[in-house]
């Protein structure tokens, strides 16, 4: 297996901030990695310095085989990046935007137009294409730079929070678009807050939280891993709660009430007989029972909370 | 994992040629100025933006200001329509200034950064785009003083070196403008900055008065300033009076700002935000 992208150990500080710790990331070529955080955790800082535009305090890291720091040129020659904010030039028409960075990287004018026809065409932008941007939508605008990253065909692609701010349509289509780009070969690396993103569109997902990883593996390891499952009982009798509260934290170690309802993590579905049992016992009636898989937002509330424990 | 092995061939389906070298970087320089000005074809505002400004302070001295100066009209516009075009100088590069921090705050600087091309082309080509915007409010500026009487005395074939040193003064300037846009933390710092700069680089110098009307320790002030040198010149070109040696002084004076704030605003160019 071969590593589009490979980070050992990278760490940057801004004054007395502590951006990134010791973070290691290792990204093999045609897949997508997901990195995920909440905000100020540092994501941006880890694209920055893989784009080559901040330099590492410490530690390595190579973009296919090239090293950021000792030769950036080189990885620029491979590399897109869609920062967090749609950097397109409103003033300018959406075939104007990608001529002209056609252009700067020395394309002929026939062939300028030619690959700015083709992007505006896949990213269904062709309608607008004469069109100042500052006309577009939001989704539009971040397709526009979306393509704009593209004009250079890059192996490995950089996005940082691509769909931030977008409405549930505009993200699908974005999605569509960045898994059309994954089969056409490219390795991306994709920056978010939303564990649904991570989950729809990454092979791999990081973790970090202040600057360091606090898990790492596949949306399912992820899951199996640092979610439980939580077990939800719910009385037809109201009064009965706090004895099925007893009953439930005899069995699994913990009760929590929330509402009508008592709901505890446990780890894994084998205490539901148990629990039916006792409560049977007991006599007390009970309107719902169930132990719910844990979601993946629960997961990153989970380590992104408790992460220095985990 | 053994992948960290770093491989010193091309990825295949690399096609972009690679970008270096002077023949590059004014290329890619001139590609960048070509994206501010096809900007005019859509928003055609930006000309009369730029052109007004002129127009109304050549309006100002002419019929508000010109009768408590001593002389007639004809005479004072003689003296302020060459100062004026050092006003538009100068105004222009204050717009540098704040286009340049819309790129910087817009992102769209990171992406030049990100892309295998000259790190100075983002750099020159805005200010070879704006030096077309100054040379178009001049030539308004130009008209329209004719219109009121202005006449260049000289020799119109004198416009051509009078258009050349302005290039070479607001290039050098530029690099001041692009070090503040770089520098400043949103547009409207970048636009007090530049008018807070402004004000005081126009007017104490010999743009809108003769020096000799002023007291002495501040004339010293004002003969050491640029705008006051590059006045002189520009009047002596298209007027009368002295020539070579404000041209000298102009051009030595722009060289010391290219020299002071062309490596601080690459300088801010690289700097990590």
């Amino acid at each position: 297996m071969t590593s589009a992208i490979q980070a050992e150990g990278l760490a940057k500080q801004f004054g007395e901030t502590k951006a990134l710790t010791s973070v290691d990331l290792q990204v093999p070529a045609g897949t997508v990695l997901g990195l995920l955080g909440p905000n100020g955790a540092g994501k941006t800082t880890a694209v920055r310095i893989l784009t080559t535009l901040l330099r590492p305090d410490a530690g390595r890291a190579v973009v296919m085989g090239h090293d950021v720091a000792k030769d950036p040129e080189r990885v620029r020659e491979i590399i897109g990046l869609t920062g967090q904010y749609a950097a397109v030039d409103e003033h300018l028409t959406g075939t104007e935007n990608l001529i002209f960075l056609a252009r700067l990287l020395g394309f002929s004018r026939a062939r300028s137009r030619a690959v700015a026809a083709d992007l505006l065409e896949r990213f269904g932008l062709s309608d607008a294409a004469d069109r100042s941007a500052k006309t577009y939508s939001g989704g539009m605008r971040r397709r526009l730079d979306l393509a704009a990253c593209l004009v250079a065909d890059p192996k490995v692609i950089f996005l940082d929070e691509p769909t931030t701010g977008l409405d549930p349509n505009a993200r699908d289509q974005l999605w569509e678009i960045i898994r059309d780009q994954v089969r056409r070969g490219s390795t991306v690396l994709l920056t978010t807050q939303y564990l649904e993103e991570a989950d729809q569109l990454a092979d791999d997902i990081v973790v970090i939280d202040h600057g360091s990883v606090v898990a790492q593996g596949t949306p399912q390891t992820l899951k199996r891993e640092f979610g439980r499952p939580t077990l939800e009982v719910r009385p037809v009798h109201h009064e009965q709660l706090d004895r099925v509260a007893d009953v439930v934290a005899d069995v699994a170690g913990e009760r929590t009430v929330e509402g009508r309802a008592v709901k505890t993590r446990v780890h894994d579905a084998t205490v539901l007989p148990a629990v039916v049992r006792r409560l049977d016992e007991a006599g007390i009636e009970v309107a719902e029972l169930s132990v719910r898989e844990p979601s993946l937002d629960e997961v990153f509330k989970q380590l992104t909370v408790t992460g220095a424990e985990v | 994992m053994t992948a960290v092995a770093e491989t010193t061939s091309t990825p295949p389906g690399t096609t972009t040629r690679r970008q270096r070298g002077p023949v590059a970087t004014l290329r890619q320089s001139a590609t960048v100025a070509w994206r501010q000005l096809v900007q005019i074809k859509h928003s055609p505002e930006q000309l009369v933006e730029v052109g007004i400004q002129p127009v109304i302070f050549v309006f100002l001295f002419a019929f508000v200001l010109s009768g408590q100066m001593d002389g007639d009209r004809h005479t004072y516009l003689q003296f302020v329509v060459p100062g004026l075009i050092v006003q538009s100088a100068v105004l222009v590069t204050a717009r540098t200034a704040i286009a340049m921090n819309g790129d910087v705050t817009s992102g769209l600087f990171d992406r030049f950064r990100s892309l295998p091309i000259s790190r100075t082309a983002p750099l020159i080509g805005r200010i070879v785009a704006d030096y077309v915007m100054l040379v178009w409010s001049v030539v308004l500026l130009l008209a329209f003083g004719m219109l009121l009487s202005f006449r260049i005395e000289t020799s119109w074939t004198r416009l051509l070196p009078m258009f050349l040193l302005l290039l070479v003064f607001s290039f050098c300037l530029s690099w001041a403008a692009v070090y503040a846009g770089l520098l400043a933390s949103n547009p409207e710092n970048v636009q007090a900055l530049a008018f807070g700069l402004m004000l005081p680089l126009t007017f104490l110098s010999s743009v809108f008065v003769r020096t000799d009307t002023m007291p002495g320790w501040l004339q010293a002030v004002v003969n050491l300033n640029p705008v006051s040198m590059l006045a002189d010149a520009i009047r002596g070109l298209l007027v009368s009076g002295p020539i070579a040696a404000p041209v000298t002084k102009t051009l030595i004076a722009s060289l010391v700002l290219l020299a002071i704030f062309a490596p601080l605003a690459l300088r801010a160019y690289h700097r990590e935000r």
